[in-house]
């Protein structure tokens, strides 16, 4: 059985963000990157299928060269190799188209990923992926157990929980309680060193979208207390001041 | 390849309170460190923030050893990091080694106590003196965590003078009999291994291994600590312990041999308190910037921030102290004086801190909310063990003017 599992590199979840000047990219300085929180669950719960089914899992990354420490750790982790399709991962199509293409080309039974990335949080990548390949994708997949070629899954849904099962190949974005992160151990990044890393360029330049300019949200006013028997108080502000009423 | 943690089962009282700790690098010596080493402190990190940090300060407060993390420090590989890897070891250099026991410490002092006694105390001169047969049959269980082990050298009359030990080893027949006592011996309750350094007929100082179950040794708990609470410590008592001749470390012989192994636990240590000292200072940042006082964040009073400004130029010179200490120490050139002049500065400079950041904490300081006070009751012990503080300034003074002070 073959795993794919694509991985993000993204800031920090405590990271202060900043733009540039123009305000037209992120300005890194100082950031500690990251693998995508959700992608860690996917990586986490491929790593326990690798075990019971005697899978082989690769990972994929769509990020230039300071990407690289973050599949190296995934590889600690122990997956067996991993892809770094040498590019800016900006456009949600082109990352799809990418993906799309390694699949063509390696046949994988079940592709992983984080429900979404949280730099952009587009989670749209998993479907379209799926929508190119022409196989099945589902997400928020919360839980997710293979026997005969059927995946027996649980998705989040609107107020409650959705029972399924696929047959293979299919597409799944991942999140918790799918599986508990793990922590690569000593020995794992020793043997991490010589597993392979194959960067290959990108197939398709294309990119639909493009960001124009970035925007800070606002700052968060300040809190006002007012005494429950102050309920007028309360109304006044909330329709002359907040005007929300 | 990674550990699996699913089946954790906490049996201590979970602390509600997240470890968000975050490292100071203020001369950005993240750029000195390669890919790997960033990687090795983030797993150990990770790990301290999982494994330790929630339940610490109840174990601390129950004056508990928790032994369950002996095998999850041997799963994650920080017991003997710089053995080589055909003895379960991890292989890897001095600066990894040194961040690992940074980052334990940043958890607990006793934590990386139990760490750097398996990996320095332990492996380390049994990869240096032992036989092949030895290192085949205690190095992997070591380095697994299935084994605990402990070193006795320290006597109650003997510590900084242990050349004076009156522990002794006499040939009988085909094996040797050990009689004596250790004091002040981390893991010992609990070690299924213990090395044992004594004196033989000739008045040499020999290498023993003493194994758990041999008849007339035993190791009893020392109580009433207020220090490394979360680590067992004991004594190991010597009864005409009958000890075969293969357990005795063949490629040693005189006092260089405890003393090499004290070189690398106290390297370990410099980085260790580092770890103490960063924790104390992240935490006094934290609050000083959130504790309100006179309508304004004490981060604003000038007296906050210059203890602030002193805890991190302290911390950015033991950083930089330690990561040349480890180049030296991959290179094979650190001196025994070179490394009492990193674990003295950098003990002394944690505990300092910890009762600076204590005051900046103001009462909460004195709490088990915060890491503070339990840090600075720790350095109490690491200021002392493996070389007192004023042991290693007189190393200092010997080797600057070639005259030992306390011989």
């Amino acid at each position: 059985m073959k795993i794919l599992v694509c991985i993000t590199h993204v800031p920090d979840t405590t990271t202060k963000i900043k733009f540039n000047d123009s305000n037209t990219e992120l300005d890194a300085t100082g950031v500690q990157f990251v693998t995508g929180p959700y992608d860690d669950y996917a990586l986490s719960r491929s790593m326990e299928l690798k075990e019971q089914l005697n899978a082989t899992v690769t990972v994929l990354n769509v990020g230039t060269a300071e990407t690289e420490p973050t599949i190296r750790k995934a590889l600690a982790l122990g997956a067996d190799d991993a892809i770094r399709i040498n590019a800016e991962p900006t456009d949600t199509y082109f990352v799809a188209q990418q993906i799309a293409h390694v699949c063509k080309e390696n046949n994988y039974d079940l592709i992983l990923m984080g429900r979404e990335s949280i730099d952009f949080n587009g989670g749209q990548v998993h479907g379209i992926v799926g929508e190119i390949l022409g196989i099945p994708s589902l997400s928020p997949i919360m839980q997710l157990d293979i026997e005969d070629n059927v995946a027996k899954m649980v998705r989040e849904i609107e107020g409650g929980k959705e029972h399924l099962e696929a047959s293979l190949p299919l597409i799944l974005g991942c999140q918790e309680p799918i599986a508990e992160w793990k922590i690569p151990n000593m020995r794992g990044i020793m043997s991490a060193r010589s597993k392979p890393l194959n960067v290959v360029e990108p197939v398709d330049p294309e990119k639909l979208t493009q960001v124009e300019q970035y925007e800070l949200p606002a700052p968060k006013g300040e809190c006002q207390m007012i005494a429950p028997e102050e309920v007028e108080k309360l109304i006044d502000l909330l329709k002359n001041e907040a005007k929300v009423l | 390849m990674s550990i699996d943690l699913l089946n954790h089962t906490p049996t201590f009282q979970k602390k509600q309170k997240q470890d968000i700790f975050e490292s100071p690098d203020f001369y950005q010596l993240d750029d000195l460190l390669t890919e790997e080493q960033k990687l090795i402190r983030s797993s150990v990190r990770d790990f301290v923030k999982r494994e330790i940090s929630p339940y610490i300060e109840d174990w601390y407060e129950k004056n508990h050893f928790p032994y369950e993390i002996v095998k999850k420090f041997g799963t994650l590989g920080v017991f003997g990091p710089t053995v080589p890897q055909a003895y379960g070891g991890g292989g890897l250099d001095y600066t990894s080694y040194g961040l690992m026991m940074q980052e334990i410490e940043r958890g607990d002092s006793g934590m990386r106590s139990t760490a750097s006694v398996q990996g320095s105390l332990v492996m380390y001169p049994i990869q240096a003196y032992g036989s092949e047969a030895q290192k085949q049959k205690y190095l992997p269980k070591l380095a697994s965590g299935e084994w605990l082990g402990c070193f006795g050298l320290t006597e109650p009359d003997h510590g900084s003078n242990p050349s004076g030990m009156v522990t002794t080893l006499k040939k009988e027949g085909d094996h040797y009999v050990l009689n004596g006592a250790k004091m002040w011996i981390s893991n010992s309750p609990l070690a299924d291994v213990a090395i044992v350094w004594a004196k033989n007929e000739e008045g040499r100082i020999k290498g023993i291994i003493v194994e758990k179950g041999m008849e007339g040794f035993s190791a009893p708990e020392i109580h009433g600590k207020w220090s490394l609470r979360a680590s067992a410590t004991g004594e190991l008592v010597f009864d005409d312990v009958k000890i075969p001749e293969e357990n005795i470390l063949p490629h040693i012989d005189g006092l260089k041999g405890p003393l090499s192994c004290l070189d690398k636990a106290r390297y370990g240590i410099s980085w260790g308190a580092l770890g103490a000292a960063m924790d104390c200072y992240d935490s006094a940042k934290r609050y000083a910037l959130e504790r309100q006082q006179f309508g304004k964040p004490i981060a604003s009073f000038q007296l906050i921030q210059k203890k602030l400004a002193e805890m991190l130029s302290e911390i950015t010179k033991a950083q930089l102290l330690c990561w040349r200490l480890g180049k030296l120490m991959d290179e094979g050139k650190a001196t025994t004086a070179q490394i009492s002049l990193g674990k003295r500065n950098n003990v002394q400079m944690a505990l300092e801190i910890a009762r600076e950041a204590r005051q900046i904490h103001g009462g909460m300081g004195i709490t088990n909310e915060y890491s503070i006070m339990r840090h600075m009751m720790n350095l109490e012990s690491v200021v002392t063990y493996e070389g007192t503080h004023d042991i290693h300034l007189l190393i200092l003074g010997a080797d600057i003017t070639g005259i030992s002070a306390f011989k």
